[in-house]
């Protein structure tokens, strides 16, 4: 069985030992289409993201059609096809955020990253997201960067927060 | 038995009928549209929903089986209302071009406009989806158009087996396809055209050839020659209002001279000459089989006429292929002998020849494009249309078909044996194939009744036969005693199941038949529809009365063919032969 520790030391391992553990991932669930959702977990867990070429990797391997593999990763937000990049960005825009301003904040982060919701930066540092309701409506309009919190955000003070990270 | 009440009507019906056939069964009709009897009933639409006294919400008739003494409305004012307003939500989301769309008039979302008669849109808002695939010669996806009904779906993955049209993505953003980097014309699609077949509006086409037909016809400069296979004539009636099972093949022969094409000729003469090739390539490998000491002979063979089960074999066998007779199919064949044979007999250019095949399939587009499907830089079949687009062009054409007169095919390509028309159906080739060898080995016909072998004919997914050789001629004196294993499959799914046997090494049988779509193609992608298991049956009787109809019944009888042999090919299997009615495949990927 795999263990979480070997999925943990992904960040040294090279494409091939990545491409090795999914198969024995696989392996593990016995190849069974039923699992595929947890293998597409434990590959989004070892690849960081789930480009073409996993999917085509998993649907040769699980004797699936890669059109299948996708139907059902793209159905779940979890999954991503896009890498993300080094801090994952998520404007709040449940009823309170947006009208405090959410969306002005939010198009902001677009102008300043140059991407649009969903993607990462060319330099791989930032990607974009959009929540609804973190239940933080006190905070409004709230942001969250990985794991940190930011409470009423103000979109001018948007480059400010994003130049202290980089 | 279980007893309800549907319209204040009481019935009996069976345990676990749904209440949508409960009501059939009774002479009520529910208003429905992704439903496919046995094939997709998963009420993924909404439209046949009812009302059932005591429940919550209104249900989905298709899929909710009838219960002791429940109470169904099938058109209270809730019913009515509620159908109404899904009918307007799959509006929303679909362009009203009906104008331009290959559908109108022929569209089960305008039938069901038809009757919940709208008076205006009340919803409109943004539009889903606006991709259009045109990358495959066969199949053009027009995503705008998708109502997300997910019968293409459930063939492709149930029926078919192959797995590539799923709905990706969620809500609004949903579409349906191969996914988002995949282009249809470089995936593993086969180009089985199934999925065309039962889309209910115009997301799924066929890729339009009659513009190129059109122009052919109007090049002075060409000879424009045509040819038909033989399930066409089981199908195109059914464009002009004729019953399922109608054969039009006189009519249809003096269309396509009406049309303006210079020849008609037949695919079924090709299809003889397929038996005759085909044949003798089976009994080589027969002979080396039984005869040498060496394991070099390859067993079972497999039927390659249908060029959507051969993308399949090559995408999910491809070290099977030995397997595959190497006989071109019957239309190409005829293709690359219009433009060899034909053309020195009438002394025509024959790169001023156009070959317009016109088929109950879109693999064929496909299959014209491969590149072992030119000779000497021409190719051997110019254009492939659809039965649906030749219906179209008749019709465009003003021409009259049900007034028309009988009219017959031209020679020296025209003449053909009920052995051939029976190509059209699954169980025909195999039968076809073993009507001459049987009588090639033994001297004598194929025994059974009006020469059928019947466990090899019908709808079933997988059917089998054993014939025992008695008394065959010194030639063959090997042979004696030995219990010849046939299989016979329809339809992609039956084909892997045949074929998984083979890559084990357990396959019992010599020979089999394989037809990419279910019934063969007398239901192949580019027949008209709606195609049913009913409809299915009217065409097969339709294309074994034509076989019975005939005098000559056996592909090796066909004096053109005898003809054609002595005059320009030789033998079966000749240097000719091989040059021009043979064929390689292709390892393809299995993604």
């Amino acid at each position: 069985m795999i263990t979480t520790d070997e999925v943990c030391n992904v960040l040294t391992m090279t494409a091939e030992e990545k491409y090795d553990l999914l198969k024995s991932v696989i392996i593990d669930y016995e190849r069974k289409e039923s699992n595929l959702i947890q293998i597409l977990h434990m590959a989004q867990a070892i690849f960081g993201y789930l480009p073409v070429d996993v999917q085509h990797f998993i649907a040769v391997q699980m004797e699936l059609s890669v059109s299948k593999i996708n139907s059902v990763l793209t159905f779940y937000s979890f999954f991503s096809t896009q890498p993300k990049g080094k801090y994952t960005v998520s404007i709040c825009l449940g009823t309170a955020c947006y009208v405090r301003g959410g969306k002005e904040v939010l198009n902001k982060l677009k102008s300043v990253l140059g991407i649009d919701v969903g993607a990462t930066t060319e330099d791989k540092i930032f990607s974009l997201s959009v929540m609804r309701c973190i239940g933080a409506c006190g905070l409004a309009p709230a942001m969250t960067i990985n794991k940190k919190v930011y409470k009423q955000v103000n979109a001018n003070k948007i480059p400010l927060i994003l130049g202290m990270l980089k | 038995m279980i007893n309800l009440t549907i319209n204040n009507k009481k019935f009996q019906v069976e345990e676990g009928t749904t209440i949508f056939d409960a009501a059939k069964l009774n002479n009520i009709l529910i208003p429905h549209f992704c439903y496919m009897e046995n094939v997709h009933q998963i009420g993924s639409c909404r439209i046949c929903v009812v009302e059932v006294e005591g429940g919550k919400t209104l249900m989905a008739s298709c899929v909710t089986p009838a219960t002791e003494g429940m109470v169904v409305h099938t058109n209270s004012e809730r019913v009515r209302d509620v159908r109404k307003v899904i009918f307007e939500l799959m509006l929303s989301d679909h362009p009203k071009e009906c104008l331009s769309c290959w559908r109108n008039q022929n569209c089960e979302l305008q039938d069901l406009g038809n009757l919940i008669q709208l008076h205006e849109f009340r919803y409109e808002g943004a539009k889903s989806k606006d991709v259009v695939d045109s990358s495959s010669p066969s199949i053009v996806r027009d995503s705008s158009k998708c109502i997300l009904c997910r019968r293409c779906v459930t063939v492709c993955n149930e029926i078919q087996g192959v797995g590539l049209m799923n709905p990706h993505h969620r809500g609004f953003s949903t579409f349906i396809g191969p996914s988002e980097d995949e282009l249809l014309g470089e995936s593993v699609c086969t180009n089985c055209g199934q999925c065309v077949l039962v889309c209910p509006v115009g997301a799924l086409k066929e890729k339009d050839s009659t513009a190129a037909v059109w122009e052919a016809l109007y090049d002075k400069s060409k000879t424009v020659v045509v040819q038909t296979a033989p399930a066409v004539r089981a199908a195109l009636g059914e464009v002009f209002a004729y019953e399922p099972g109608t054969l039009v093949t006189g009519k249809m022969a003096a269309a396509l001279h009406q049309l303006g094409f210079d020849y008609v000729f037949d695919t079924n003469f090709a299809a003889d000459l397929t038996i005759m090739e085909e044949g003798s390539e089976f009994l080589e490998r027969v002979t080396n089989a039984f005869t040498t000491k060496e394991k070099d002979h390859v067993l079972p063979m497999i039927t390659s006429c249908s060029p959507g089960w051969i993308k399949f074999m090559e995408h999910r066998y491809p070290d099977q292929l030995a397997h595959l007779s190497s006989c071109k199919s019957p239309h190409m064949m005829l293709g690359a002998l219009t433009k060899t044979y034909f053309a020195e007999k009438m002394n025509i250019n024959p790169a001023k020849l156009y070959v317009v095949s016109v088929m109950p399939c879109t693999a064929k587009k496909f299959e014209i494009t491969r590149p072992e499907m030119f000779s000497n830089g021409l190719a051997d079949v110019d254009a492939v249309i659809t039965t649906r687009e030749l219906g179209r062009m008749i019709k465009d054409a003003g021409i009259d078909f049900r007034s028309l007169e009988d009219g017959e095919f031209d020679s020296p390509l025209g003449l053909s044996s009920g052995a051939a028309d029976i190509f059209g159906t699954t169980g025909g080739v195999m039968e076809a194939a073993l009507r001459t060898v049987h009588e090639l080995v033994t001297g004598r016909e194929l025994p059974g009744i009006k020469l059928h072998i019947k466990p090899l004919t019908g709808l079933s997914r997988i059917k089998t036969a054993e014939l025992k050789i008695e008394n065959p001629l010194p030639a063959y004196s090997f042979l004696n005693g030995v219990i010849v294993k046939v299989a016979v499959t329809s339809g992609l799914k039956g084909a892997a199941e045949l074929l998984e046997q083979i890559k084990n090494g357990t396959s019992p049988y010599h020979f089999i038949e394989i037809m990419g779509c279910p019934g063969g193609c007398i239901s192949g992608g580019g027949q008209p529809r709606p195609v049913n298991d009913a409809i299915r049956t009217m065409r097969l009787e339709a294309i074994y009365r034509e076989d019975e109809g005939k005098l000559l019944r056996k592909s090796h009888e066909n004096v053109d063919i005898q003809m054609l042999y002595r005059d320009f090919l030789g033998v079966p299997l000749g240097h000719k032969s091989h040059e021009l009615l043979h064929t390689v495949y292709t390892q393809r990927s299995k993604n």
